[in-house]
C-alpha cells in the first residue's frame, strides 16, 4: 500500500486537520518583543542602546520636574525651597521653578484680557468644538448642527471683541444678500451675471450701508457686551484665534488657488501661479512686518484696520499658497479617468469638481493639509516679533519682571506642552479621518 | 491562438426589438482631428441610425478611441461636423452637457468613483444633472443594478467588486441617465475571460432592447452575433465597413484581410 502511495502523484486527503494554537513563542508579549525588538543581533543592540538612553534621560529629567517649588513667588524663593529640600548639586540648587507657572499661567493663556471676561474666550473656545463637530465627525454628529457652524463665524469675533450685537448680524446679512442674490437671480439673468451682481451688492452693503444700519439699530436697541481692544489680546488665546481663523480661511482659498493654477484660462492661471510663487518665496516674517507697518501707509488716512485682523490676513495668504500646492498634488494624483467619468455623465465643471474631484483630491492630500495647518498654527508665534503678545511674546515680559528674571526652561516647556497638545490633536485627527475615508480597499 | 470570433453566447439572440429606424442618431461629416501636428482622424464620414449596433475594430493606435470620444466631446474635433441627436457639437458648453447626458459611455478602466458606493455612483448624475428626486433616482438605480445582476452589491464600494462587476456597474451607471446612445470603448479588454462573458451578456441584453450602440472591441464573436455593421479603421481612417457576415467572410481591403488574419488566427 505505502509503496503505491509513494509512487503516485495523485493525493487525496482522508482526514481534515483541526485548528491548532499557534506556538507560544509567536504570541503574547514574548512573541511580540521577539518579532519587534530582538530580531537578530543588530536589532537587539539597537533596542538595548535605546533603552539605556531613555532610562538615562528620565533619570535626569524626572528629579528636575519633581521639584517642590510650586508655591514660590520669585526665582530666589525657588532656590530657597530647593536648598531647604536638600536639593543642592555641584552647580547650586537643581530643580525646576514652577512658581512662575502657578503665578502666570492665566496670563500665558489669556494675555491681558480683562479677568472678569475670561468666560467669553472660554465660551468661544467650547463653542468652537460644537461648531467643528458636524464638520469633523460628520458620520456621528447630526447634520442639523451645521446650522450652528454657519452662525459661529459671526459669533466668534463678537464674543472675543465684544461690542454691539448688531455688527455680527449686519455682517451676516451681507452673506444673506449674496446667497439670496445668486439663488433668485440666476434664473432671471443667468448664473455668472447673478454671481457678479450679488457680490457687488453684498460688497456695497458691507462698505457703505451696513455701518449706518448698525449704528441706527444700536441706537434703537442698544444690545451690547463690553468691548475689548485688540491690544489686550494675548497668550494662547491669541495664537488660537489667529490659527483657527487662518486655518479655516486658508483651506477654501487654497482650493480656489489650486483650481486656478490648473485652469485653462491663461489670465486666471498666471494670476494664481504668480500669487503662489510670490507668497512662497517670501518669509512669513516679512509679510507680518508688511502687515504691521506698511499696510497702514497704503490705507486711506483715518481708517484704522485692526492689527490682529491684518496679521490673520497675512497668515491666511501665506498658508493658502502652501495649501494650494498640497491640493494641486492631490489633484495631479487623480487618474484622468475620473475627470472623463464625470464629464461623460454630463456633470458640469463645478459639479464634477465638488462631487468627484475635490473629495478624492482632498482625501489624498489630508496628511499634507494637516501638516500645513500645524505649521501655520506654530507660525502664529512669529507675531511676537511685531509686538503682539502671544505666549512667546509674553515670556519676555514675564522675564522682564524682577522676580522671574532668568527663568527659561519652565516657561518654554509650558508653552511647548500647550502647543504640543493642539498639534498632536490635529495630527491624530488626520489619521482618524484617513482611516474613516478609506474606501478604496487596496 | 483561439478563434476570437467564436460565439459569445449560446442562447438565441432575440432580434424582435432590434430595429434599425430611418431616424439618424449620429451624423459625422468630413471630420478631422489633430493632436498637435499629428493628424489622428482623417476625413471621417459616418451616419448611425437609431437602433444600430456598430462595432469598430482596427489595430492599436488607429484612432478608434479618439473617434468615439469625439462623439461626446471628450475630445475636440477641429474640422467637419458632428451632429448627435439633432444637436451639433460646438464649443457651446450648454450643448455639450446636454449631449453628454444623452450619450452614455463605458470605458476600458470603468472609471467608477471610488469614494462613492455603487448606489451613489449610479444616482449621482441623475440627481445633479437631471434633478431627479433622490428616492426616485435610487429606485431607478436599483432597477438597472438588478438588470446587470448585482443589486446585492449596491452598498459596497467599487474597490470591493471584481472587474466584471465594476464594468457592469459602469454600464448601469450610464443607463441611469436614460441615454439614447451608448458608447463602449474596449469595455472588456481589461477583464479575465469569465468576466468578459458577463459583461458581454449585459451588452447583448442592451442590444436586444433596441439601444443604439457604438462599440470599440476586439470581441469579434460579439460583432458577428450582435452588430449590424462592422467598421474597420486604420491610420485614422475608416477603411472598410460592412455587415458582419460580409465583413468577416469576404473582406474587400488588403488591410482588413491582414488585420482579420492576425486577430482571428487564421
Ligand atoms: N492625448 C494625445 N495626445 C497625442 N496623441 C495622442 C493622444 N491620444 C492618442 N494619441 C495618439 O493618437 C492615435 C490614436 O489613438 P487612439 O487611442 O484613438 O487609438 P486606438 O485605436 O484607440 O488604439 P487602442 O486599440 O490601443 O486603444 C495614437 O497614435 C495615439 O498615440
Ligand atoms: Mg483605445
Amino acid at each position: 500500500m505505502s509503496d503505491t502511495h509513494a509512487e503516485t502523484v495523485a493525493f487525496v486527503r482522508d482526514t481534515m486537520l483541526p485548528q491548532q494554537e499557534p506556538p507560544a513563542s509567536t504570541v503574547g508579549f514574548l512573541g511580540w518583543s521577539k518579532t519587534n525588538l530582538f530580531t537578530g543581533p543588530f536589532n537587539t543592540i539597537v533596542t538595548v542602546l535605546c533603552s539605556v538612553f531613555i532610562v538615562w534621560l528620565l533619570w535626569m529629567l524626572i528629579p528636575w520636574l519633581l521639584s517642590p517649588t510650586w508655591n514660590a513667588t520669585s526665582l530666589g524663593e525657588c532656590r530657597e525651597f530647593l536648598v531647604a529640600a536638600g536639593r543642592v548639586g555641584e552647580h547650586g540648587a537643581s530643580g525646576a521653578c514652577w512658581g512662575v507657572i502657578r503665578e502666570r499661567w492665566i496670563q500665558l493663556l489669556f494675555g491681558f484680557y480683562p479677568a472678569d471676561l475670561y468666560w467669553r474666550p472660554i465660551l468661544a473656545f467650547v463653542l468652537l468644538f460644537v461648531a467643528l463637530a458636524p464638520v469633523l465627525f460628520s458620520d456621528k454628529v447630526p447634520g442639523r448642527l451645521l446650522m450652528f457652524t454657519m452662525i459661529y463665524p459671526f459669533l466668534f469675533p463678537w464674543l472675543l471683541w465684544g461690542g454691539t450685537i448688531w455688527s455680527p448680524i449686519c455682517a451676516a446679512l451681507g452673506f444673506v444678500i449674496l446667497f439670496a442674490g445668486v439663488k433668485y437671480l440666476s434664473g432671471v439673468i443667468g448664473q455668472l451675471a447673478s454671481i457678479i451682481v450679488s457680490v457687488l451688492a453684498a460688497a456695497a452693503w458691507w462698505l457703505f450701508v451696513s455701518g449706518a444700519v448698525q449704528d441706527a439699530l444700536a441706537s434703537i436697541l442698544p444690545l451690547a457686551i463690553q468691548s475689548v481692544p485688540s491690544r489686550d489680546f494675548g497668550g494662547m488665546m491669541l495664537s488660537i484665534t489667529i490659527g483657527v481663523v487662518a486655518i479655516a480661511c486658508s483651506l477654501p482659498l487654497g482650493i480656489v488657488l489650486a483650481l486656478g493654477r490648473r485652469s485653462d484660462l491663461l489670465i486666471v492661471k498666471s494670476l494664481c501661479v504668480g500669487f503662489i510663487e510670490f507668497i512662497r518665496g517670501v518669509p512669513l516674517i516679512t509679510l507680518l512686518f508688511v502687515a504691521s507697518t506698511l499696510l497702514n501707509i497704503f490705507m486711506p488716512p483715518g481708517t484704522s484696520f485692526d492689527i490682529i485682523l491684518r496679521v490673520i490676513i497675512m497668515a491666511t495668504l501665506f498658508a493658502s499658497a502652501y495649501m494650494a500646492e498640497v491640493i494641486r498634488g492631490g489633484l495631479a494624483a487623480l487618474p484622468k479617468g475620473q475627470y472623463e467619468g464625470a464629464d461623460s455623465l454630463g456633470l458640469d465643471y463645478w459639479q464634477s469638481q465638488r462631487l468627484i474631484i475635490m473629495p478624492q483630491a482632498l482625501k489624498i492630500s489630508i496628511p499634507g493639509i494637516v501638516s500645513t495647518f500645524i505649521g501655520l498654527f506654530k507660525d502664529t508665534t512669529l507675531v511676537s516679533v511685531i509686538g503682539l503678545l502671544d505666549p512667546l511674546g509674553l515670556t519676555n515680559s514675564i522675564r522682564a519682571d524682577q522676580a522671574w528674571n532668568g527663568i527659561v526652561w519652565e516657561l518654554y516647556g509650558f508653552i511647548a506642552v500647550l502647543f504640543f497638545i493642539f498639534c498632536f490633536g490635529m495630527s491624530r485627527y488626520s489619521m482618524y479621518l484617513e482611516n474613516r475615508l478609506k474606501t478604496d480597499h487596496r | 491562438m483561439t478563434d476570437t470570433s467564436a460565439a459569445v453566447t449560446d442562447r438565441e439572440i432575440d432580434r424582435s426589438q432590434m430595429k434599425v429606424s430611418d431616424e439618424v442618431a449620429i451624423e459625422i461629416v468630413n471630420m478631422n482631428k489633430w493632436y498637435g501636428t499629428f493628424h489622428v482622424l482623417r476625413d471621417i464620414n459616418l451616419t448611425v441610425n437609431r437602433g444600430e449596433r456598430i462595432v469598430i475594430a482596427g489595430p492599436s493606435g488607429s484612432g478608434k478611441s479618439t473617434m468615439i470620444r469625439c462623439i461626446n466631446r471628450l475630445e475636440e474635433h477641429q474640422q467637419g461636423k458632428i451632429v448627435v441627436d439633432g444637436t451639433e457639437l460646438t464649443s457651446d458648453l450648454k450643448n455639450i452637457d446636454k449631449i453628454r447626458s444623452e450619450v452614455g459611455m463605458c470605458f476600458q478602466h470603468f472609471n467608477l468613483f471610488p469614494h462613492l458606493t455603487i448606489l451613489e455612483n449610479c444616482t449621482l448624475a441623475p440627481i445633479w444633472v437631471r434633478k431627479v428626486p433622490k428616492k426616485e433616482a435610487e429606485a431607478t438605480a436599483m432597477h438597472f443594478l438588478e438588470k446587470v445582476k448585482i443589486p446585492d452589491q449596491a452598498l459596497k464600494y467599487p474597490g470591493q467588486l471584481s472587474g466584471g462587476q465594476q464594468q457592469r456597474v459602469a454600464i448601469a451607471r450610464s443607463l441611469c441617465m436614460k441615454p439614447r446612445i451608448m458608447l463602449f470603448d474596449e469595455p472588456t479588454s481589461a477583464l479575465d475571460p469569465e468576466m468578459i462573458k458577463e459583461v458581454l451578456d449585459t451588452m447583448i441584453e442592451l442590444a436586444e432592447e433596441g439601444m443604439t450602440m457604438l462599440c470599440v472591441t476586439h470581441e469579434m464573436g460579439f460583432a458577428r452575433q450582435v452588430a449590424n455593421r462592422v467598421i474597420f479603421m486604420d491610420q485614422g481612417q475608416i477603411v472598410e465597413q460592412n455587415e458582419p457576415e460580409e465583413f468577416f467572410n469576404n473582406p474587400k481591403s488588403e488591410r482588413t484581410k491582414l488585420f482579420l488574419s492576425q486577430i482571428l488566427g487564421h
